[in-house]
């Protein structure tokens, strides 16, 4: 008999050909390699060898300008038109241009990640598509560079940690307080070198649920974080036009070996927020109501689904936000943007005082748009609060639910959405 | 030869920070901007031969390479760690920078010991006491003992063309 098998040695054995245990290295030709605006300097480190050699593969690769968009300067205009001319000289029929949306939403909502598959990308956020079961892990610029040559890498089978969630989520908490939470118990590091495998009860998160979490794998150090297929999965799927004889769900065996296993009851979690400069620094949020906030960001890869807009809008319909504060909205897609339009949940938050920027990474990563000055704080839904992270060293960054985000935004201050 | 202590958890906005992700990619460019929010010394008096000595989950955060492309550039001898964060890991293979995980390494140290590696034994001493630390993967091994990941698969690149021809 077969010895049971987790999600990471299942797939990481489909891809193989061989079974593998935990510790193990294999080669295999991953489904997806993702890059965005870093491609510029990944093609420069193999402008010589793609010329001599060719790319692999043009199926594999999928490119989305998005972290600096538009340009801000014409040194990153420069950048991105190298992309667009390298995406024409090899036939990469996957490049998405400014404004499509941040490059993991874009993966997942153009049905370029489905379930059984294994991505990497050139972006630590790449964890994301365990949301919809594929093996899914970031990788460095020279890595994909050598993808580009080769279209195969190298993998460490790793060990597993098991996250059983019970019961559902109380109104106004959300995935984003739970998975903090989650966070908090295993720690920054607690889950390095690890696949995080969800199970329980799972079908009640929504997907923009279980996107917001297996985004925020990696904040535990996480190599991938994945869900099962379910029906909430294939509903999803099919409203994108992808039908269930395009995939092939894998999932953990009832029996599998974990190397650790926890529980959380979903009923349990309350609001959260991750206080500077770690994202394990949690604290409830009634620890931390009344704290003066400059700057409200609602949106990014993490929190920038129309859920996320829904419940803002809810918060803030027929409000203000206070005047001592200001509210960034960053939807992460074109897609997301246009639905939350048609919902009405863009106007009602942009008449509350909301500035709206362009789909991407926007002031995320603290290039452009919305940088902090020094001693400012930020309120962010995004799932960073590093130090100088927003652009500014002597800046706060605490991280909350959109939930939290657009209660707080209508005082000014860290405010307990459950009390709205 | 200085020993660089740094606690736990030094993320890769502290090695370098997001802001130059855009604007900075070549080693020259990077180098004046490592560290530079955490410790401001250490990108103008790091010298080559010396060791940083840090806590666990070195290197977490951002997957941009820029911190492990600077470190490499410096010349030093190789980060001490009780962890490191995967990417960042695999980030230092592929550019042939070297990593040691090493946990009872940076427990022992006190100020002023001295630090000795040797790398083919696998072995480090830190103020007289030797620590044992586990061999890399022989697949990590070519590529390390390639020079990185690009010299590795350039390598093999021609090798395969030239027996195709
Ligand atoms: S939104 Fe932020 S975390 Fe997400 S991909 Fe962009 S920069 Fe990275």
């Amino acid at each position: 008999m077969k010895p049971p098998e987790t999600f990471a040695q299942k797939i990481l054995r489909r891809k193989s050909g061989n079974s593998v245990v935990p510790g193990q290295i294999v080669t295999c030709h991953p489904d997806r390699l993702l890059m965005h605006d870093n491609t510029a300097p990944i093609i420069a480190k193999v402008g010589k060898e793609l010329k001599q050699f060719g790319l692999a593969d043009p199926n594999l690769v999928v490119i989305v300008l998005d972290h600096v968009i538009p340009a801000a300067s014409e040194k990153v205009a420069a950048s991105h038109k190298k992309i667009r001319e390298f995406v024409r000289k090899y036939g990469i029929h996957n490049f998405y241009d400014i404004g499509t949306g941040i490059c993991h939403q874009v993966m997942v909502e153009k049905g370029l990640v489905v379930p059984g598959m294994l991505a990497v990308g050139s972006d630590s956020h790449t964890c994301s598509y365990g949301a919809v079961n594929a093996f899914a892990t970031g990788i460095d610029r020279t890595e994909a560079a050598a993808l580009l040559l080769t279209g195969k890498t190298w993998f460490r089978v790793p060990e597993s940690i098991k996250i059983s969630l019970t019961g559902q989520l109380n109104e106004m908490v959300t995935a984003k307080d739970l998975i903090l939470t989650i966070i908090n118990r295993i720690g920054a590091s607690g889950a390095t070198y690890c696949s995080v495998e969800f199970w329980g009860d799972i079908v009640n998160l929504t997907m923009d649920d279980r996107l917001t979490i297996a985004n925020m794998g990696v904040e535990m150090g996480a190599k991938n974080a994945a869900f099962p297929v379910d029906n909430v999965t294939e509903n999803y799927l099919e409203s994108i036009g992808v039908l269930p004889d395009l995939y092939e769900p894998v999932w953990a065996d009832q029996d599998a070996d974990y190397k650790q296993a926890f529980t959380f009851d979903m009923a349990e979690i309350v609001p959260a927020i991750a206080a500077p400069h770690k994202v394990d620094n949690y604290r409830p949020v009634t620890d931390l109501i009344g704290l003066r906030i400059d700057q409200c960001l609602l949106g990014t890869c993490t929190n920038g689904r129309l859920t996320d807009f829904e419940i803002a809008g809810r918060i803030l319909k027929n409000r203000k936000i206070h005047p001592s504060t200001r509210l960034l909205l960053l939807p992460a897609s074109r897609n997301v943007l246009n639905q939350a339009m048609k919902k009405g949940f863009i106007q009602t938050l942009v008449q509350a005082g909301g500035v709206l920027l362009p789909p991407g990474c926007g002031p995320c990563l603290g290039a452009h748009q919305g940088a902090l000055a020094p001693h400012e704080r930020c309120l962010s839904t995004a799932n960073r609060n590093f130090k100088g992270r927003m652009g500014c060293k002597d800046a706060e960054i605490y991280l909350a639910s959109p939930a939290t985000v657009a209660a707080s935004a209508l005082f000014g201050k860290i405010t307990d959405p459950r009390k709205i | 030869m200085k020993v660089w202590v740094y606690g736990n958890d030094i993320n890769t906005d502290m090695l370098f920070p997001g802001k130059y992700t855009y604007t900075c990619s070549k080693p020259e460019e990077i180098k004046p901007h490592l560290l530079e929010d955490l410790d401001p010394e250490f990108a103008e008096k790091v010298r080559p031969e010396d060791i940083i000595l840090a806590g666990k989950n070195f290197g977490c955060g951002s997957s941009r390479e820029q911190p492990v492309v600077g470190l490499k550039a410096t010349g030093i001898q190789a980060i001490v760690a009780k962890s490191f964060a995967r990417i960042f890991y695999r980030a230092a293979i592929n550019q042939g920078l070297v990593l040691i995980e090493c946990p009872g390494a940076k427990e022992s140290y006190r100020p002023g010991d001295i630090v000795e590696l040797d790398l083919d034994n696998d072995r480090i001493n830190v103020g007289g006491k030797g620590f044992l630390f586990p061999q890399l993967p022989p697949e990590i091994q070519e590529i390390r003992a390639a020079g990185g990941l690009l010299s590795y698969t350039r390598s093999k690149l021609t090798a395969a063309k030239e027996e195709n021809e």
